[in-house]
C-alpha cells in the first residue's frame, strides 16, 4: 500500500497527457483526486504513530547492494507527507486554472506529479541510497519546472543555475551519506537512528557533517547558496508555490531534522546550523524587504524561513524543536497561500511589481481578504498559527544554550523586516489609492482561490485551536527530531511575557519600516547592486566561467581534432601503464623458443611484417590500404593455422568489408600528403616501437607464466554439458559470456548511429551551402 | 554509385540469394560448427553490399524493405528479449532456456533463448554494416 502510495504519482504522470486531452480544462480537478486520497491515506496513519512509534514497511529492491525501497513512517515524515500531498492537492487544482489553455499543460502535470512522487519518496524512504535517488529526482524535476517556459532564455538560465547548485550539492550529499553509512555500518535510517553509537566521536564525523550540510544547504537555499531560489521564480507560479516554498526547498531541512538525533551531539553540527541558519534568516529577511517583485519578495522570505528552521534544529532544545515543527507547518500554510495569491494577482493584473499595484481590494475583494489572512500569519499576528509559531521561536531562543541573546536579537530583527514584508504583499497591492494595471483586474476564478482560502483557514483554525495540531501529530514529530519522547504544549495566549512584548515591539517597528519603504527603496537598491558584485551569485558565475575555461583548455589539448594525436596519447598511456605493471610485477624475461615452428609460420610472420613496414612507408594511399589488408589476411591465416576457424572466418569477412568501406570513402578523402615534420614522425615512430616492444614482452610473459588456471578447460568440459553446443567459441559468445556480447552489439549500434549522423549531418551541411 | 555492367548485374542476382541462404545456414549451425550470428551477419551484409554495388543504394533499400537502422534496433530488441525467460523465472540474467519441439519422425527441433540472442547479433551486425554502406553511398549521390 505504501509502495503504491509513493509511486502512484509516477504512474499517474505517465497517463496525465492522455487524460488532459480527454477531459480538457477539468484536468486539475481530476488529477487532484490522487493527492487528495493520498492525504486521506496518510491521515489514516496518524493514530498508529501518534504516540511516537514508527512504522517500517519493507520492500526489496537490490538486496545485494543493501538498497531497498523500505519506507519509514514516523511523526516527522508523516508531517512532511501530509504537507506534500495536502498542498499538492490544491496546487494541482490551482495550476489547472492558472495555466488554463496552455499548450504544454499535459507536460506540466507529468513533471509536477513526478515531482510529488519523488518528494514523497524522499521523506518516506528508510534507505540512504533511495533517499539520494529521490533527492536528485526532485532536483531534476525542479529543473524542468523552472525551465518550463523553455523558449525564454532567462528561464533556461535560471533552471540550469538551480540544477547546478542543487544537483551539485546532491553529489556532495551522496558522499556524506556514504560516509555516514560507513560510520554506522548501515544504510537503513531506522538502524542508524536506533544505534547507540557515538557518531560524533568517529574520525569521519567532521567530513560526513560537512558533506551532508553542503547538500542540505544547497537544497534549502542557505547562505551562501541562497541565490538560486529567487531565480527559480522564473517558473510558473504553481511551481514556485509548491516546490520553491512549501516542499522541495524543505527537503534539506527535512534531512537535517531527520539526522539531528544521531548527528546533533557534535559541536560542529550545532555551530554550523545555528550560524548559517541565523545568517540565512537575516539575509533572507533583508532581501525580501528590499525587493519589489512580489514573487521575489516571497522567495526571499522563504529563504528567511528556511534559515529560521535550520537555526532551530541547531539550537536543538525540546522547545526549539517544537518551534521548528510549528514554523515549518505555519510557513507551508501561509507561504503556499501567498504564492498562489501572488500568481492570481499577476494573472489578473498583468504585473508582478508591487509598486505598480494599489487599491485592488475594490476589484478583487475575495482575493484581498484571503491575502490579508495569510499575511497576518506571515507577520506572526494573532489569532493565526504564525503567531503561535513565532512566540515559540522567541521563547525557545530565550532558553537557547548557545548565544541566547544574540540569536534572539537576530530573530527579532528578521521578524521586524518580515512584518514589513507582510505589509508589502497585503497592504501595498490591495489598499491605498488605486493604481491602473496593465489588465482590468477582477477576482481570480474559483480554482485559483480555493487553495489559498483553505490553507489560510487551516492556519486560522490551528491558531484559534492550537490543541488541534498538538493532538494529531506534534508530539510524534518533535519526538522524531529529538530522538526521544517529548511532551509539547501549545497555546495562543501565554499571558504577558517577554515573547509577547517582543511581538508587540516587532509589529510597531515593522509598520514604521513599511511606511518608510518607498523612501528607503532607492537606497536599498543601490546597496544591493553594490553587494551583488561581490556576492555569492557573482562567485557562482566566476566558478562556471572557470569550468568552461578549463574545459576548453583541456579540449584543445586532448581533443584537438587531429586523430593522430588521439592515437598517440591513447597508445602511449595504455602501453606505459601496461609496461610499468609488467616490469614491476613480472620483471624482464626474454625467452624465445623457435624449436617447433614450421617454415610456413615464418612465411606468414614475414608477410605480416613486410605488410606493416610497407603500409607505414608507402606514399600511395591505395598501397597502404592494400597492405593493411594483406596484414589482416595474414592474421586470419594464423587463426586458421592454429585451428580457430571462427576467428579466421570473421577476420576474413571483416577485412573484405573494410576494403569495401574504404573504397566507398577513398574518393572523398583529401589528397594523401605528408603534413608532419621529421621530429613528429620520429616521435610517432618511437611510440609505435615502444608499443610493439611492450606487447611482445607481454605475450612472452603470458606464455611464460600462468598466474591462474586457464579457464579454457572449463569451457571445453562444460560447453556441451551445460550449454548444449559443440562450438566453444560460439557458446562463449552467446551463452557463457552473453552479457559481454549484448554490450558489444549495443556498442555496435552506438557506432552505427555515430557514423550515420556524421554522414547525414555533413550531407545536410553541404546541401545547405 | 551504380554499376552498369551486365556481368555484375547477373552475378549479383545469382550470388546474392546463395549468400543469404548461406548466412542463415551459418547462423543456425553456429552452435555446433563454425558460424554463428556474427559471421552470419557479416555474410548477409556482404550479400547486400554486392547488390548495392550492382544496383545502387535505393534499390537495395527497396529489397531490404526496412531501414538498416530498424534492423539494428530489431537486433537489439532480440538480444534483450532473450533475457526475459531467465528474468521471468528469477534466474541470473541471460541464463539459457531450451525447448525441444518434437517433429514428425524421430527428430526434434531444438529452440532456445541462445538462438534468439544469436539472431539478435545477426541483425545488429547486418544493420550496422548496412547503415555504414547505405549511408556512405547515399552521401555520394
Amino acid at each position: 500500500m505504501m509502495l503504491l502510495a509513493v509511486l502512484s504519482g509516477f504512474l499517474l504522470a505517465i497517463i496525465a497527457p492522455a487524460l488532459h486531452r480527454l477531459v480538457g480544462n477539468y484536468i486539475g480537478w481530476l488529477l487532484a483526486l490522487l493527492p487528495a486520497s493520498l492525504t486521506a491515506y496518510f491521515a489514516s496513519l496518524i493514530p498508529a504513530i501518534r504516540e511516537g512509534e514508527s512504522l517500517l514497511i519493507e520492500n526489496q529492491w537490490m538486496p545485494g547492494l543493501e538498497i531497498s525501497l523500505d519506507f519509514m513512517v514516523d511523526g516527522l515524515s508523516l508531517v512532511f507527507a501530509l504537507l506534500i500531498s495536502g498542498i499538492g492537492t490544491f496546487i494541482l487544482i490551482y495550476a489547472g486554472s492558472y495555466l488554463k489553455g496552455h499548450k504544454d499543460l499535459g507536460r506540466f502535470y507529468v513533471i509536477m506529479l513526478s515531482f510529488m512522487a519523488s518528494m514523497l519518496g524522499l521523506v518516506l524512504s528508510d534507505n540512504l541510497v533511495t533517499i539520494f535517488v529521490f533527492w536528485e529526482l526532485t532536483s531534476i524535476t525542479s529543473y524542468m519546472l523552472i525551465g518550463f517556459n523553455h523558449e525564454d532564455a532567462e528561464a533556461r538560465k535560471c533552471a540550469l543555475q538551480g540544477l547546478f547548485v542543487t544537483a551539485g550539492g546532491g553529489l556532495v550529499l551522496m558522499a556524506g551519506l556514504i560516509l555516514l553509512a560507513f560510520i554506522t555500518g548501515s544504510y537503513s535510517l531506522t538502524e542508524i537512528l536506533a544505534s547507540d553509537l557515538t557518531i560524533h566521536e568517529h574520525g569521519f564525523y567532521t567530513a560526513a557533517v560537512i558533506c551532508i550540510l553542503i547538500g542540505t544547504f544547497t537544497k534549502s537555499a542557505q547562505v551562501p547558496f541562497h541565490f538560486w531560489l529567487p531565480n527559480a521564480m522564473a517558473a510558473p507560479t504553481p511551481v514556485s508555490a509548491y516546490l520553491h516554498s512549501a516542499t522541495m526547498v524543505k527537503a534539506g531541512v527535512y534531512l537535517m531534522a531527520r539526522l539531528n538525533s544521531s548527528m546533533g551531539e557534535g559541536l560542529l553540527w550545532t555551530y554550523a546550523l545555528v550560524l548559517f541558519g541565523a545568517a540565512t534568516m537575516l539575509t533572507g529577511a533583508y532581501l525580501a524587504f528590499s525587493s519589489t517583485g512580489i514573487k521575489k519578495v516571497l522567495a526571499y522570505s522563504t529563504v528567511m524561513a528556511l534559515g529560521t528552521l535550520t537555526m532551530l534544529i541547531g539550537v536543538g532544545t525540546e522547545l526549539a524543536l517544537t518551534a521548528f515543527i510549528c514554523v515549518l507547518v505555519a510557513h507551508s500554510l501561509y507561504k503556499g497561500a501567498l504564492f498562489m495569491l501572488a500568481g492570481a494577482l499577476d494573472h489578473e493584473t498583468g504585473t508582478k511589481d508591487i509598486t505598480k499595484m494599489g487599491g485592488l481590494w475594490r476589484s478583487m475583494p475575495l482575493t484581498a481578504l484571503i491575502a490579508c489572512l495569510a499575511a497576518l500569519s506571515l507577520a506572526g499576528l494573532p489569532p493565526l498559527f504564525g503567531f503561535v509559531a513565532k512566540e515559540l521561536l522567541f521563547e525557545s531562543l530565550l532558553g537557547s544554550p548557545l548565544w541566547s541573546w544574540g540569536l534572539l536579537t537576530a530573530a527579532v530583527a528578521a521578524a521586524v523586516l518580515i512584518v514589513g514584508v507582510a505589509g508589502l504583499v497585503s497592504i501595498k497591492p490591495f489598499f491605498g489609492p488605486t493604481v491602473s494595471t496593465p489588465k482590468q483586474p477582477h477576482d481570480a476564478p474559483f480554482g485559483m482561490l480555493v487553495g489559498p482560502a483553505v490553507l489560510s483557514l487551516i492556519a486560522l483554525a490551528f491558531g484559534l485551536a492550537p490543541f488541534l495540531p498538538e493532538a494529531f501529530l506534534l508530539n510524534a514529530a518533535v519526538s522524531a527530531v529529538n530522538g526521544s519522547a517529548v511532551q509539547t504544549y501549545l497555546a495562543l495566549w501565554h499571558g504577558v511575557n517577554i515573547p509577547l512584548l517582543l511581538s508587540g515591539a516587532t509589529l510597531l517597528t515593522g509598520l514604521l519600516l513599511l511606511a518608510a519603504w518607498r523612501r528607503l527603496q532607492p537606497t536599498l537598491c543601490v546597496i544591493n547592486t553594490a553587494a551583488g558584485r561581490f556576492g555569492p551569485e557573482a562567485g557562482y558565475f566566476r566558478f562556471m566561467e572557470g569550468i568552461t575555461q578549463i574545459a576548453s583548455w583541456q579540449t584543445r589539448l586532448l581533443q584537438n581534432g587531429v586523430l593522430g594525436v588521439y592515437l598517440l596519447i591513447l597508445v602511449f598511456v595504455t602501453f606505459s601503464l601496461t609496461g610499468y605493471t609488467l616490469l614491476t610485477r613480472h620483471g624482464f624475461h626474454l625467452s624465445f623458443d623457435f624449436s617447433d615452428s614450421y617454415f610456413y609460420e615464418w612465411g606468414i610472420a614475414l608477410l605480416i611484417v613486410a605488410a606493416t613496414v610497407f603500409a607505414s612507408a608507402t606514399r600511395s594511399r591505395l598501397g597502404s590500404v592494400a597492405s593493411v589488408g594483406v596484414l589482416g589476411f595474414g592474421v586470419a591465416l594464423i587463426f586458421i593455422h592454429f585451428s580457430a576457424p571462427d576467428l579466421g572466418i570473421t577476420q576474413l569477412l571483416v577485412e573484405t568489408l573494410t576494403v569495401i568501406l574504404l573504397v566507398l570513402v577513398l574518393f572523398k578523402l583529401p589528397e594523401f600528403v605528408n603534413l608532419s615534420s621529421p621530429w613528429e614522425r620520429y616521435r610517432d615512430l618511437s611510440v609505435a616501437v615502444f608499443a610493439g616492444v611492450v606487447m611482445t614482452l607481454l605475450m612472452l610473459a603470458v606464455l611464460d607464466i600462468q598466474y591462474f588456471d586457464s579457464i579454457s578447460s572449463y569451457y571445453i568440459e562444460n560447453s556441451y554439458g551445460l550449454a548444449f553446443g559443440k562450438n566453444i567459441v560460439n557458446v562463449i559468445l552467446v551463452d557463457f559470456r552473453a552479457l559481454d556480447t549484448l554490450g558489444e552489439i549495443f556498442v555496435l549500434a552506438l557506432a552505427a548511429m555515430g557514423v550515420y549522423s556524421m554522414i547525414k549531418l555533413k550531407a545536410e551541411d553541404q546541401h545547405k551551402s | 554509385m551504380k554499376s552498369n555492367t551486365l556481368i555484375l548485374h547477373t552475378a549479383a542476382l545469382a550470388i546474392m540469394p546463395l549468400q543469404l541462404m548461406f548466412s542463415v545456414f551459418l547462423l543456425l549451425r553456429g552452435h555446433d560448427e563454425p558460424g554463428g550470428g556474427f559471421i552470419g551477419g557479416l555474410v548477409a551484409a556482404s550479400a547486400f553490399v554486392l547488390y548495392a554495388f550492382a544496383f545502387g543504394a535505393e534499390a537495395t533499400l527497396k529489397i531490404l524493405r526496412v531501414s538498416p537502422r530498424d534492423l539494428l534496433a530489431a537486433g537489439l530488441l532480440f538480444g534483450l528479449a532473450s533475457t526475459i525467460p531467465a528474468l521471468w523465472s528469477g534466474q541470473a540474467m541471460l541464463t539459457a532456456h531450451w525447448w525441444e519441439l518434437p517433429l514428425p519422425g524421430d527428430s526434434y527441433l531444438k529452440l532456445s533463448t541462445v538462438l534468439i540472442f544469436d539472431v539478435g547479433v545477426y541483425l545488429a551486425v547486418l544493420g550496422t554494416l548496412m547503415t555504414f554502406v547505405i549511408g556512405l553511398m547515399e552521401s555520394e549521390e
